[in-house]
């Protein structure tokens, strides 16, 4: 039959298809060309953008946001969406300071965080699958409940830590900070995870269809709790590195990341109806929301209007992605 | 009939990436006559109606309606200019009512510009009724109500345009014969008042009771308009796949011996209203149809048999053994497979690839340590596309992109990838052309003479009649009857079900 024989001659030609063609297609790459653009017009106006120190710089305040973004896109590509990343961070860096303070070796404080953190955020996930409840208002809440805690342990005042664990946030291999290694190995971590395996194959699935996914045999709240897991483990992570940095807890440190941690993501490619998202994409979304934090800086934009913009970038991409569904 | 021209198609063309969807169509549409389009899954019969009622702009060509070129923007201008489409996928709004799909956009309004619902409520109820339709309230949500009633209201809702040609894209694909009949009466009625009719089906007996011209459609190219009665089914399959078509497909019954121990047992199966007390057994081999009409509660048996349901009574044993399936991921455990009806809604992951769509159910076996072994499920994916014959322009396309019939050609793939030993099959050839039809067919069959229990849920009786060894019959979430396939005929099933009949009067 003719168009048999069409179609399978055609499966074998677009199977070899060039690589480059492919790239110059992905949504990553339009990312991408975004970021060289901003790059471009930050380093115009501001000679000092390119410096190697300024660039350290950047990518450091891009980790934090990066690695929690990793754990904001899994859980967006899902259909959910969590609220209480930055203050969950704030409690885990108040949690690794009273750690610290038992005199752990910095490994088993490591753990413990990271077991914590990931607990804190499991409680969110059982929330939205177990009662139902709408994952929007179930990490509202928790981003309350986190920052009170936070308030009522350290009463408001920042803790010092005197401990090996702030290497994460403050120490360099070479010349490169060490929460800029960590955030390449959670993106690469991440990237295999959603491209490779089977639980992230699944998390597509469940923001695709729900009910196809259960009918597949995908057990669909146990994919939805994974994902609050994963990001309950970031957010702990990024807390000992944002602690870590300053060798300070602050109760309040990370409130406001939420946005920058949302627009990172859906820059970044993923969409907030769910099923849709890269890894690599969010990366760079996180990229474009520091280099944009860092020049804001360079240029001199006052600490207020910088809070003012980075809503309404985040508004603009989210009006952006909703346009996107809307038109398919 | 009168014969004035209606609509001209002239010489349209439309590419999507990688395919030419249609390449230089024309032909004419007649006032007041009912036009059947045919062809293969991928043809390019949803993509003309699409440019027809102006959900894409051509690439090139032109339309000219009432003999004047015309140019939609959009599908609000083509239905002001009146041309309405009932689409293949329905479209309609799941969180709005009934009625508010119906006059999406043109709500009725009283002096002081607040809805009328009232007089609108009463609008939609006549406008349901014309349909023959009184089993839906013009409240209830979309959401709420099967495919078939989602597939009636999709029509009335065309219908109340008033328009001067309407486009019905596989209009009664998931309709039984009497929802079918209550359609056909309607656009009878439409034609007797001069309205024109395009209409797309793979149901060769519904083209030629219902069409006055057929034009057939191949690859994206026009091939040739017949007069109807001219022509017989045999010549328009063999116009649609370019080649003389004669494969009909046979299946060799299957007696159940003495002393055989079925696979799948169910012993007074209950769920809420729709499954009720259903006991019934499955032989290994043996395809055993499903039939009743819409609403009869066959999907939620099936679907209540694989676990997305709770039980509230009953048993379900599987080669004697009692067994308890509390989810898909347990049925799929124990063996079973389910394609669902209702593709968009239930089987496709619309966003994802079709090798994704094909593997999905069967993942955890093409993993190593949790890690997809893509060069293994490359292949498997590959297999079933070109044994399928999935047209598309590789594995890795999304299945959005994809016709309908081909749509739903990866959801049988991903079950039949699933090796099950019971496969519940619920509409499993909706939108599915004639020849990938046998083609399915034949799998099935395969599937039996390994020794595959299979239960087929089916609205086309044809289908039922050439595959089932056993047929069921459902009314109101009960078993009415059982019938083999040589005492069953149309008139039987009918009175079955509509519980008109009881075993004992047959017998
Ligand atoms: N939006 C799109 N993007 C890319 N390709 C498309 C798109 N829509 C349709 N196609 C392709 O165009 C061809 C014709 O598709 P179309 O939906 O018109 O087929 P059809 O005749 O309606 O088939 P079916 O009987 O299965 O419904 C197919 O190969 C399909 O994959
Ligand atoms: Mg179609």
């Amino acid at each position: 039959m003719l168009s048999i024989n069409q179609a399978e001659t055609s499966l074998q030609k677009k199977s070899k298809g060039n690589l480059l063609s492919k790239l110059a297609k992905s949504k990553e790459f339009s990312v991408l060309v975004a970021l060289f653009v901003l790059c471009l017009v930050v380093s115009l106006l501001s000679p000092y953008f390119l410096k190697m120190q300024n660039i350290f710089n950047v990518l450091r305040q891009i980790s934090v946001i990066g690695i929690l973004a990793v754990g904001e896109a899994l859980i967006i590509i899902t259909g959910g969406i969590d609220l209480s990343v930055g203050s969950v961070l704030g409690f885990m860096g108040v949690m690794t300071a009273l750690l610290a303070k038992l005199h752990l070796p910095p490994v088993i404080i490591f753990f413990a965080a990271i077991i914590i953190g990931s607990a804190v955020s499991t409680i969110s996930g059982l929330l939205t699958t177990k009662i139902k409840i709408n994952p929007f208002i179930v990490t509202l809440g928790m981003m309350s409940i986190a920052k009170g805690f936070s308030l009522l342990i350290t009463g408001g005042m920042p803790i010092s830590i005197e401990n090996n664990i702030t290497y994460l946030g403050s120490g360099y291999i070479g010349p490169v900070p060490v929460p800029v290694i960590i955030m390449f190995i959670v993106a690469a971590i991440g990237h295999i995870f959603a491209s490779r395996t089977l639980p992230g194959r699944n998390i597509y699935a469940v923001g695709n269809n729900e009910r196809a996914a259960k009918l597949s045999g995908i057990r669909v709240d146990r994919v939805k709790i994974m994902v609050f897991s994963i990001m309950g483990a970031l957010c702990a992570l990024s807390g000992m590195i944002l602690s870590g940095t300053l060798k300070t807890a602050e109760p309040t440190a990370g409130s406001g990341y939420e946005m920058d941690v949302i627009a990172a993501v859906v820059i970044g490619g993923a969409s907030l109806s769910g099923g849709e998202g890269s890894i690599i994409g969010v990366i760079i979304g996180a990229a474009i929301m520091g280099v944009l934090r860092n020049s804001f800086v360079l240029l001199g934009v006052s600490a207020y209007w910088q809070v003012v913009a980075i809503g309404v970038v985040t508004i603009g991409a989210v009006a952006l992605d909703s346009l996107k569904t809307k038109r398919d | 009939m009168n014969t004035g021209v209606l609509l001209r198609i002239e010489s349209i063309s439309k590419s999507f990436p990688g395919v030419k969807a249609l390449d230089g169509v024309s032909f004419d549409i007649l006032e007041g006559e009912v036009h059947a389009i045919v062809g293969e899954n991928g043809a390019g019969k949803s993509t003309l109606m699409n440019i027809l009622s102006g959900v894409y702009a051509p690439d090139t060509g032109k339309l000219y309606f009432a003999g004047k070129e015309v140019q939609f923007k959009d599908p609000r201008h083509a239905q002001e200019t009146g041309i309405a489409m009932i689409h293949q996928e329905l479209s309609l709004a799941n969180h709005l009512s009934v009625m508010e799909n119906i006059y999406l956009g043109r709500l009725t309004r009283n002096r002081f510009g607040f809805v009328n619902y009232k007089e609108m409520y009463k609008k939609c109820k006549s406008d349901l009724e014309c349909l023959g339709v009184t089993d839906i309230d013009p409240d209830t949500l979309i959401a709420d109500l099967s495919v078939s009633q989602m597939q009636m209201v999709e029509i009335a809702k065309a219908l109340s345009f008033k328009s001067k040609l309407i486009i019905m894209d596989e209009p009664s694909s998931s309709l039984t014969r009497k929802e079918t009949e209550m359609l056909f009466a309607t656009i009878n009625s439409l034609k007797q008042s001069g309205v024109s009719v395009l209409y797309i089906s793979h149901r060769m007996e519904e083209i030629f009771e219902i069409s006055d011209r057929v034009t057939v459609l191949r690859d994206g190219t026009y091939i040739k308009t017949l007069n109807t009665k001219d022509t017989n089914a045999k010549e328009l399959v063999s116009l649609m796949v370019g080649r003389e078509f004669n494969k009909t497909f046979q299946r060799k019954i299957k007696k159940i011996q003495d002393g055989e121990k079925p696979i799948l047992e169910v012993q007074g199966l209950s769920y809420g209203k729709k499954v009720n007390n259903v006991s019934f057994k499955l032989y290994p081999g043996e395809i055993l149809a499903l039939t009743g009409l819409v609403g009869a509660g066959r999907t939620e048996l099936v679907q209540t048999l694989f676990g997305l349901y709770r039980k509230e009574s009953g048993k379900i044993l599987l080669n004697g053994k009692e067994v308890e399936i509390n989810s898909p991921t347990e049925a799929i455990k124990h063996g079973l497979g389910l394609v669902p009806e209702g593709r968009k809604t239930q089987g496709l992951f619309l966003g994802m690839k079709i090798r994704e769509n094909i593997t999905m159910a069967n993942l955890p076996k093409l993993c190593r340590f949790l890690f997809i072994e893509s060069k293994n499920e490359q292949e498997k994916a590959e297999y079933y596309v070109s044994k399928l014959r999935v047209k598309a322009t590789d594995i890795e396309q999304q299945v959005r992109y994809l016709s309908g019939g081909n749509q739903q050609k990866t959801i049988i793939a991903r079950w039949l990838l699933n090796n099950p030993k019971v496969l519940f099959l619920d509409e499993p050839t909706h939108g599915v052309d004639v020849g990938a039809k046998s083609e399915i067919y034949e799998i099935i069959n395969n599937l039996a003479s390994e020794g595959v229990g299979i239960v087929l849920i089916s609205s086309e009786l044809p289908e039922v009649l050439t595959l089932a060894d056993r047929i069921l019959v459902m009314h109101n979430g009960r078993i009415t009857g059982e019938l083999s396939r040589e005492e069953a005929d149309q008139e039987i099933i009918m009175e079955y079900a509509t519980n008109q009949l009881n075993k004992e009067m047959v017998k």
